[in-house]
């Protein structure tokens, strides 16, 4: 995306003579001494005018809302029907705990909810286990068997109320817990509705929390999105993650291109098991990174959905228009904030929700101004939700569809990183694929270079950021904030109640489950049925995890900087 | 001359942001230090034992999970057991300020939040290890 036409570049011939005057009279003029650039380090022309938009057809490339190829939304009435769910993002100590900070949010006018899960549950490693010392229930909430689940959902209408679970590589086994305590709750599976992220590729691109090596990995994103689609249809079974790949490092472009290019992998993995593509495809959804580029993060949100509905229709034969909409879940970036002068950050978030908004978001996380700190405080965590509902409700932006449509520069902007996607997506292409790429370490290479490049970019001031780079105050002046603290009791309550469930059960039914567990991972049946009769025994998630690991083998990454 | 200064850059626990441990390697790498990066998911046993047998000056350790008031002493701890005392360990990551003076008081060198600048790590670790060396040689 290195070419931008600026208005010097060399179409002035056929420009008309205004143009011409106006060029003269903005190079006899000096220009702040600034670069000029996004904070992906893409230069930004001064004007862009419709002559730079010459090639845009309104019609096909624009369109209108709900229609193909959906740049101005995927649905008709946006959000003159219904506002964007607003989904805070929370977990932290005891599955009580959180179960209480779920209420909390509930209580204050929060749509749906959002699991933070802590590291030991992510890897697929119980409390007790040696590599979990000192992180249980730190950066989320500690969910070891069925009766974590269902402490952490007591008193919450699960066939009501929609879940969003941040999970990935044991995402089958988590969710199986899930559909267990809905079970009990007394739902039916086809009333639960949620996400589960389950996106293991950004896993080993960006986020990495991997465990099993990429085939079986994709094989049990494949036998979840399959059980949805045949008994749990209001699920989305994966959601396809750049908010991961932006927070390591990544461009703008290189978030979109590489979550786009991990969907289309998933695609391409169901229908090589035998699936429709119109059986799975309605189900999928996105989920996005809000930076501080304002028009970059919308011109994004618009490309990505272009660029989906065109590969879905004409590369992989998506008929229903559910198929070839790009739905997505917005979170503002969390790199942004800075832990100086942290009352900034509420400034920051407000305008990256705004540019979700604006890019036709179907749902939102705003961060807090505490989390370069710590996880937030109930006082942070309701600011940031407060944000989101000013938006809504005070800004008058909900109102109109797509109000940035046949913006020269947004339209321009969001061609170009059409353009700029797709040149990914043949260099993937030419090295065989997202799995090939990641094996070669390319993708982390690429984000790696990214990461370092802004970084030294800001520390020569070329990019701006108020309290760090410019405008500091020394530490007397900074204001203190009050932190959330995680007592290290927690972890040794969280061990003490997962010791008690393990010595109440019956030892026949874990064995049984934990051979149906073996025999299933080593054939080619779903593996879901046999996840969720674990967990109705309060089989652990570390011995199912465990099973997989001496079927499956681990990953490891080479490590490269 | 003066031999480069080795520095081994960890990523201690279960967390896997490497964004700053890798941003960090690099800038390390290019202020002229050999730099070893020894990847993620790392147990302090093992950090510990790459340190000693890759002779390093330093060792840093990136933490974001907020497990640091564990994996900080116990990576300080095997080092003193290792007897490899005179090795500075310092780090960064979502430390409080409290947290930092804690780890300190049990002889972890300083540590560095976000908003950091590469330069100032850099000249921390230059000084101190320098320090360190000099210390070393007249004792």
């Amino acid at each position: 995306m290195k070419t931008v036409d600026t208005a010097s570049g060399d179409k002035t011939q056929s420009r008309p003579a205004k143009f011409v005057t106006w060029q003269e009279a903005f190079g006899a003029v000096p220009q702040r001494n600034a670069p000029f650039e996004t904070v992906s380090c893409e230069p930004v022309p001064p004007l862009v005018t419709e002559h730079d938009v010459a090639g845009l057809d309104a019609d096909t490339d624009i369109g209108l809302p709900g229609q193909f190829p959906f740049t101005r939304g995927p649905y008709a009435s946006m959000y003159r029907t219904r506002l964007w769910t607003m989904r805070q993002f929370a977990g932290f100590g005891s599955a009580s705990d959180t179960n209480a900070r779920f209420k909390y949010l509930l209580e204050r006018g929060q749509d749906g909810l959002s699991v933070a899960f802590d590291l030991p549950t992510l890897m697929g490693y119980d409390a007790d286990h040696e590599h979990s010392v000192g992180e249980v229930g730190r950066c989320g909430v500690a969910v070891s068997s069925l009766a974590d689940m269902e402490t952490l959902f007591d008193g919450v209408p699960m066939a009501e109320v929609t879940t969003s679970m941040t999970i990935n590589s044991p995402a089958a086994i988590v969710w199986a817990m899930y559909l267990v305590t809905a079970q009990k709750q007394g739902c039916k599976l086809e009333q639960l509705g949620g996400t589960t992220q389950n996106d293991i590729l950004k896993e080993y691109i960006a986020q990495k929390e991997y465990i099993f090596p990429p085939a079986p990995s994709m094989r049990l994103v494949v036998d979840t999105m399959d059980f949805a689609a045949k008994h749990v249809p209001r699920w989305h079974p994966v959601s396809i993650s750049g908010y991961h790949i932006r927070e390591a490092g990544s461009t703008a472009v290189q978030e979109l291109a590489f979550t786009l290019a991990d969907g289309f992998a998933y695609v391409e993995a169901c229908m090589e098991r035998g699936m429709d593509v119109d059986s799975f495809a309605p189900r999928l959804s996105h989920f996005f990174n809000s930076h501080v580029d304002f028009f970059e993060e919308i011109a994004k949100f618009r490309a990505a959905r272009r660029i989906y509905a065109r590969r879905m229709r004409d590369k992989y034969g998506a008929k229903s228009q559910r198929s070839q909409t790009l739905r997505f879940h917005t979170q503002t970036a969390g790199c942004s904030l800075t832990a100086q002068q942290p009352y900034n950050n509420i400034v920051r978030t407000t305008w990256e929700a705004l540019a979700g908004v604006l890019g036709g978001t179907q749902s939102l996380h705003t961060n807090s101004m505490d989390e370069t700190f710590a996880l937030p405080t109930e006082k942070a965590v309701k600011i940031a939700l407060r944000t989101q509902q000013l938006i809504a409700y005070e800004s008058g932006v909900a109102n109109t569809i797509d109000p940035l449509a046949g913006s020269w520069f947004v339209e321009d902007l969001t061609n170009r990183m059409e353009q700029a996607a797709e040149e990914i997506f043949e260099q993937i292409d030419e090295m065989g694929g997202v799995i090939a790429a990641i094996e070669k370490g390319w993708f982390q290479r690429e984000i790696a270079r990214s990461a370092y490049q802004y970084q030294r970019e800001v520390e020569a001031g070329h990019q701006v950021i108020i309290g760090v780079n410019h405008h500091k105050e020394d530490e007397q002046e900074e204001e203190k904030i009050d932190l959330l603290e995680i007592s290290l009791d927690s972890e040794r309550e969280q061990v003490a109640r997962l010791h008690k469930v393990k010595s109440t059960r019956s030892a026949a039914k874990v064995e049984e489950s934990l051979a149906r567990i073996r025999t299933d991972a080593n054939g080619s049946v779903n593996l879901m049925p046999a996840f969720m009769q674990a967990a109705e025994a309060y089989v652990t998630l570390g011995e199912m995890t465990d099973v997989l690991r001496e079927e499956f083998g681990t990953y490891r990454e080479t490590p490269t900087f | 001359m003066e031999q480069p200064i080795r520095v081994l850059v960890a990523k201690p626990g279960l967390d896997g942001h490497d964004r700053g441990a890798k941003v960090v390697a690099a800038a390390l790498r290019d202020a002229g230090m050999e730099v070893i990066y020894g990847g993620l998911h790392q147990t302090p046993e093992a950090i510990v034992q790459m340190a000693v047998q890759e002779d390093v000056d330093a060792v840093g350790l990136s933490i974001l999970s907020g497990a640091h008031m564990t994996l900080f002493p116990k990576v300080k701890e095997h080092l003193n057991r290792a007897g490899a005392e005179s090795i500075l360990l310092t780090g960064g990551g979502i430390i409080s300020a409290g947290d930092m003076d804690k780890l300190e008081k049990l002889g972890v060198g300083q540590l560095f939040g976000p908003g950091s600048r590469l330069a100032d790590l850099v000249d921390y670790i230059e000084k101190e290890v320098a320090r360190r060396r000099t210390a070393t040689r007249s004792a």
